[in-house]
Formats: structure tokens, C-alpha cells, sequence
């Protein structure tokens, strides 16, 4: 991926994009996008354009996620679901190490993963901005994870620009979206007769090149920025970010915080769903099996972990974070203040996730504004 | 690549180890491979992940000298790492992966009087650091050791402090919380200890280990007393599982205590260290 300016737009006919997953997996992709499941849609394998969400959109409230019919004949109406591209390179589980007896000693080998070609469709500008911002976790400290890299290398992404939002979307505070403009391979507009395609990296070009495109007409060009333009306008959620991370740093001790604290569940669904989540576990698990005459071999393994877990901030005899209101503060600061210290970015790009899956239906825009106010 | 991981645990054979009371041992480590002992140059105040094959990992502060060869690790069995690292002995092979963390600022105080507070069954980051200073004695100015525990059988290295005690321009006191007819030091939390310690607050780095809430106190009768926030050195704790600033649980605020820590200037963390659960 580098950062050249997109390509002039061209347009694919709509009865044709099933030849972008085939071009993708003539490369050796395995090709990801949108599908429909058990209520939502999230990402998982594509083969044909029939199994992406044809005519449906979603309606996203607090806690509350439903697809229903669009009338139209669209594919990627459905803005988003539970899935991001996280798991694609920060796997929910890593097996980091392979530890065998050897002797009295041991032998410890780092174990790679097996990270396949990557095609994903239908990434939203969000999950482009939420990407770059785990690279900067993942690859751009002191110590460059080669698990996280190995499977970064191998992604091929196609964004497409969103033109409607749900309730529960506020890229616009956060200026991730709607429009992708940098992080991917090809992006996609979608429109009534087909698509608008942009490369966005020389194998975006590539791939473009084996697709049959057309010069994009002008109506289509003006139509599109209208729509993106819309998309931003009728945004219905804000935050506000100008002040921050210095509001959060000073309201350390608002009460807002008891009172969501009595609300939150501490189920962990916001960091599960958060794109840039990263709080993660290590562990050895002894490998079951015949067991070996020198002793036991064993894995040690990394595990998606959340703040919201009881165990989090535990050492022995005690616990810094003992209450769901001080886990809850931990996770809000963190996202929306210290990780713009830490890594120079906000934790947050606005995607709503957090919102449309909390059970409760906390909203952190709300506690946000919630905050700003004088406590009681 | 050919970057080693961060991640690999280097194999490391128990020399020796010493008790002191049933539950707190120093092992006295030697590296197997010939060539990893420069990897682990270390200063005191950092520690290691130190790692039992099949079980896991622990993070503990070296306490040994940087110059010796071998690695100390003073370790309190306390969870399910620990058990099993109490039966192990002179011959078993542990892994460590490290050093990590910032250590005690003992550049920054020569020349200087250095305060040390301790609280607890804490004191072990802070003990190579006293070492440190008394095998080059003559790059530190006084000496003064205030070390507090809640009864007299949570003083471990009592011989050592006896030590400290009888050197030259040295100071020790120690205090309990609930003295018992053996005990012939102070009684009383280590604040109340304060008042006897004499100080120029423009020639003394104060360097401080222990649980939050004593800190505090200490901080506000020190500060008090004329000691600046940034000659002040703190040892947080906090859970840590990766070491290298990626697992995210030993957040305080902004810092990554694993990797912008465990010992903090007090002005970079005064504002967020005692505010509850954070």
C-alpha cells in the first residue's frame, strides 16, 4: 500500500463485480467481504456477489442492530456490522511460541503464523483509519510485532466510500470518513447502474487493469460527491473532539462515571467490536497429546483481552480497577485521551460499533457531552 | 527477519538460591547461551519477564549488581507462576526475557544525599539500587533508609539493613505497624519517621517503593518539607503480562508503566498516580 494519490475514477458495471472477486482470487486471494448472518452482517468468505447483502440495509440504534429490505438493488448498503478488519491481523488468538523440553533446559521457537493472501471487500473508511492506527501500535514501536506484520503484508483491500450512515456513525467528528481516501488497494462507490472504481496503490492498479472498466461519465462523477457529501452532512451523532484529550485528564472524577458504571454490564462487546482495541492475554498452554519422555511441550499463546475484565488490572492482593465505574473510565480515557499521548492518534474513528453492540445501549458521545457538564 | 523476538525466553540455570522465611527466595541466575549476558545489561530498577517452560511468565526486578555475571531475582511466591518457581532449586533452568523498564536514576544522584522509602514486602526493586550505591560508596553523598512493615516477620534482608545500618555516613530506620516484644526499632507508620530525617531538599533525590497510599503520604510531607516533584523517583506496579508496552493491562494514564516505567519521575505521573482505580 503506499500513499499515491487515487487514480481518476472508472466505472464497473454493476452486472460485473463479480469479476473483481474473480481477478482478486486469480492472484491467490482468498476473498472476504459483507455477508449476511444470523441477523447481521459481518465479513466472512465471498465466492460469488450473490452472498453479499443484496437490497438490504441496517437501522443501528444504542444496543439495538436489525437488517431490513432497501427496495433498491444495492451490495453494500449495509454500512457495518460487529466485524472489523482487526481480527484479520490481530488475531483474536496467536500462537506466539512453541516451548519444548530439551535436556534440563528448554527450547523456545517463535512459531509463524500461517497468513494466507487476503482479499477483504466492502472495507469502510473507518476500518481503513482504525487499521492505521493498530499499524502504529502493532509495527511502529519499539518492538515491531512479526505476527501482526506477517498478516498485514498479506491484505488486499477494497474499500468502498460509504453514501448513507447509520444512527449510530460520527466518522465526521473523528475525520476518518465517509469517504476512503487513503489505505486501500481499489475503492468503490456504489451507484444505482454499477460502481465507481479508484486504485489506490500499484496493486490496486493491477487488478483494476484486468477488470472491464469504462471511463466514469460525469453525471456519475457529480452524483457521487452529492451523495458523500449528504452522507456527511446528515450525520446524526458528534463528538466533540477540539478539547480533548485535556476534558477527560480533568474530569478524572465527574460523577457521570458512577453513574455509567451502574449501568455498564463490564461485558466487554464494546472492546470486542472496537476496531482498535488491542488488550490482549499471554498464556502457556501445555500441548495435549503423547506425552513426551523428556516432559511437556507447550504453546504460549496470546488471546483478545478487555479492560472491562475484572482480572485486568489484578496483581496479587489487589486490584487497581476494582470497580465496573473505574473500568469504564479506563476504557473511555484510554480510547478518546491517553492513547492520542501514546500514539499520537485517537483510539477512536468513530465507527459507532461500540454503541449499536453495548446491551445497555451506552453511548459514549453522549457520555461524552454528559462529562463536559458540571457533575451534581 | 532476522529480528530476534521480543518475545523469546532465554534459558537460565538456578546457581543458588536463598530463603528468606517460607515464602520469598533470591535465585542467583546464569545464562546458558555463551553469548546473552551483554543482551541483558541492565540497570537496577529494571526487571525480567522471568518464565517457567509450560506455565508462564513473571515480571521481577533484578536485583543483583549490573557488573556481576550472574542475575538475581528476589521472588515472593504468591500465585500460580511462583508455586511452582518455590520448588525449584540449584540445577532447574528458568527463562528470561528482558531487561525492561526504566531503572533508579543512580547518575542522576551522584554526588547527592538519596532518601530511600520503602513500605512492605515492596522493597526488593529498590534493594539492588542500595547495593549499588554503597559498593561505590563514594560517589553518593548520605544515605538515609526508611523502610516500614506492617509486623516484624515482613522484614526480610534484616541482615542486610543491620548492614546499611554500620556504614560510614548511613542512616536505617525501620518502623512496624505492630511491634512485638523482639522488635527494638520504631513503631508506627514510616511517615511518622519523617521528622527525624534531616535533609537539604537542594542536595537529595528521594527514591521511593511501596503501597500508593504510602507514597502519598510521604510524598506530601516530603514535598513539604522543601523536596522538589522531579527529585522525587517512584516504583509503580502494575499487571503485566507482555512487557513490551502491547497488552495494555499495566496502563496508568497515558504511561505503559511495563515500558515508561516501573520507576517514574514524580512530575510525569503526580497528576494520575492517586486518583482511585485509575
Amino acid at each position: 500500500m503506499t500513499g499515491a494519490k487515487p487514480a481518476p475514477a472508472q466505472f464497473l458495471a454493476r452486472a460485473d463485480l463479480q469479476r473483481l472477486l474473480e481477478a482478486l482470487r486469480a492472484r491467490g486471494y482468498r476473498v472476504m467481504g459483507p455477508v449476511p448472518r444470523d441477523g447481521a452482517v459481518v465479513f466472512d468468505e465471498v465466492r460469488s456477489v450473490d452472498e453479499l447483502p443484496r437490497g438490504l440495509r441496517e437501522a443501528q440504534e444504542p444496543g439495538r442492530y436489525r437488517l431490513e429490505p432497501n427496495g433498491r438493488d444495492t451490495v453494500f448498503d449495509v454500512v457495518n456490522g460487529p466485524g472489523s478488519l482487526k481480527p484479520y491481523v490481530f488475531a483474536p488468538r496467536e500462537k506466539l511460541l512453541q516451548v519444548e523440553p530439551e535436556g534440563r533446559s528448554f527450547r523456545a521457537q517463535e512459531l509463524h503464523p500461517d497468513a494466507p493472501k487476503l482479499a477483504v471487500i466492502g472495507v469502510r473508511a473507518c476500518d481503513l483509519a482504525a487499521l492505521s492506527v493498530q499499524d502504529r501500535i502493532f509495527l511502529e514501536g519499539r518492538y515491531p510485532d512479526s505476527y501482526y506484520a506477517a498478516r498485514r503484508r498479506q491484505l488486499f483491500l477494497v474499500a468502498v466510500n460509504c453514501t448513507r450512515s447509520a444512527s449510530t456513525c460520527f466518522c465526521v467528528s473523528m475525520a476518518t470518513g465517509p469517504e476512503a481516501t487513503q489505505g486501500f488497494d481499489l475503492a468503490l462507490t456504489e451507484q444505482e447502474w454499477g460502481f465507481l472504481v479508484r486504485a489506490g496503490s500499484a496493486l490496486g492498479r493491477e487488478v483494476q487493469q484486468a477488470l472491464p472498466l469504462t471511463p466514469a461519465p460525469e453525471a456519475a462523477l457529480a452524483r457521487e460527491r452529492t451523495s458523500l457529501e449528504t452522507c456527511a452532512a446528515t450525520m446524526q451523532r458528534k463528538l466533540e473532539t477540539a478539547d480533548l484529550p485535556e476534558v477527560l485528564y480533568r474530569n478524572l472524577e465527574h460523577p457521570r462515571w458512577h453513574d455509567v458504571g451502574s449501568r455498564c454490564l463490564s461485558c466487554g462487546n464494546c472492546t470486542m467490536v472496537c476496531p482498535t482495541c488491542f488488550c490482549h492475554d499471554e498464556k502457556d498452554e501445555p500441548l495435549l497429546g503423547e506425552p513426551d519422555e523428556a516432559g511437556v511441550r507447550s504453546v504460549r499463546v496470546r488471546e483478545w483481552d478487555s479492560c472491562f475484565n475484572r482480572e485486568h488490572a489484578q496483581v496479587y492482593g489487589l486490584n487497581y480497577r476494582p470497580k465496573i465505574e473505574d473500568r469504564y473510565r479506563q476504557w473511555l480515557v484510554h480510547k478518546l485521551a491517553s492513547w492520542i499521548d501514546q500514539f499520537g492518534t485517537s483510539g477512536c474513528v468513530g465507527c459507532g460499533r461500540c454503541i449499536t453492540w453495548c446491551p445497555v445501549g451506552i453511548d459514549l458521545t453522549e457520555e461524552m457531552r454528559a462529562l463536559r457538564e458540571p457533575g451534581a | 527477519m532476522t529480528v530476534r523476538s521480543p518475545l523469546l525466553p532465554e534459558p537460565a540455570e538456578i546457581v543458588e538460591k536463598r530463603s528468606y522465611g517460607p515464602s520469598i527466595h533470591a535465585y542467583r541466575l546464569r545464562l546458558l547461551a555463551a553469548d546473552a549476558r551483554p543482551r541483558f545489561d541492565f540497570v537496577p530498577g529494571q526487571f525480567n519477564m522471568v518464565y517457567v517452560p509450560g506455565v508462564g511468565e513473571v515480571a521481577i526486578s533484578i536485583s543483583s549488581d549490573p557488573e556481576e555475571e550472574m542475575l538475581e531475582h528476589t521472588i515472593r511466591i504468591v500465585g500460580r507462576t511462583t508455586r511452582v518457581i518455590d520448588g525449584l532449586g540449584p540445577g532447574d533452568v528458568l527463562g528470561l526475557r528482558g531487561p525492561y523498564g526504566t531503572g533508579w536514576p543512580l547518575q542522576e544522584a551522584r554526588w547527592k544525599d538519596v532518601v530511600v522509602v520503602t513500605g512492605g514486602l515492596g522493597c526488593a526493586p529498590v534493594t539492588g539500587a542500595i547495593d549499588y550505591m554503597f559498593r561505590r560508596r563514594a560517589n553518593y553523598g548520605r544515605l538515609t533508609i526508611v523502610h516500614g512493615v506492617k509486623k516484624p516477620s515482613d522484614l526480610i534482608h534484616r541482615e542486610r539493613f543491620e548492614y546499611w545500618r554500620r556504614q560510614e555516613d548511613a542512616r536505617v530506620l525501620l518502623t512496624t505497624d505492630e511491634p512485638d516484644r523482639a522488635w527494638r526499632d520504631r513503631s508506627g507508620v514510616v511517615t511518622e519517621l519523617f521528622d527525624e530525617i534531616e535533609f537539604d531538599p537542594s542536595r537529595t533525590v528521594l527514591l521511593m517503593c511501596g503501597p500508593e497510599i504510602m507514597m502519598h503520604y510521604a510524598i506530601q510531607n516530603l514535598r513539604g518539607r522543601g523536596l522538589a516533584s522531579d527529585r522525587i523517583f517512584l516504583s509503580i506496579e502494575r499487571n503485566m503480562k507482555c512487557a513490551v508496552g502491547l497488552c495494555g493491562h499495566c496502563q496508568l494514564g497515558p504511561e505503559f508503566v511495563c515500558k515508561d516505567g516501573p520507576i517514574f519521575r514524580l512530575t510525569r505521573v503526580e497528576r494520575l498516580l492517586f486518583t482511585r482505580g485509575l
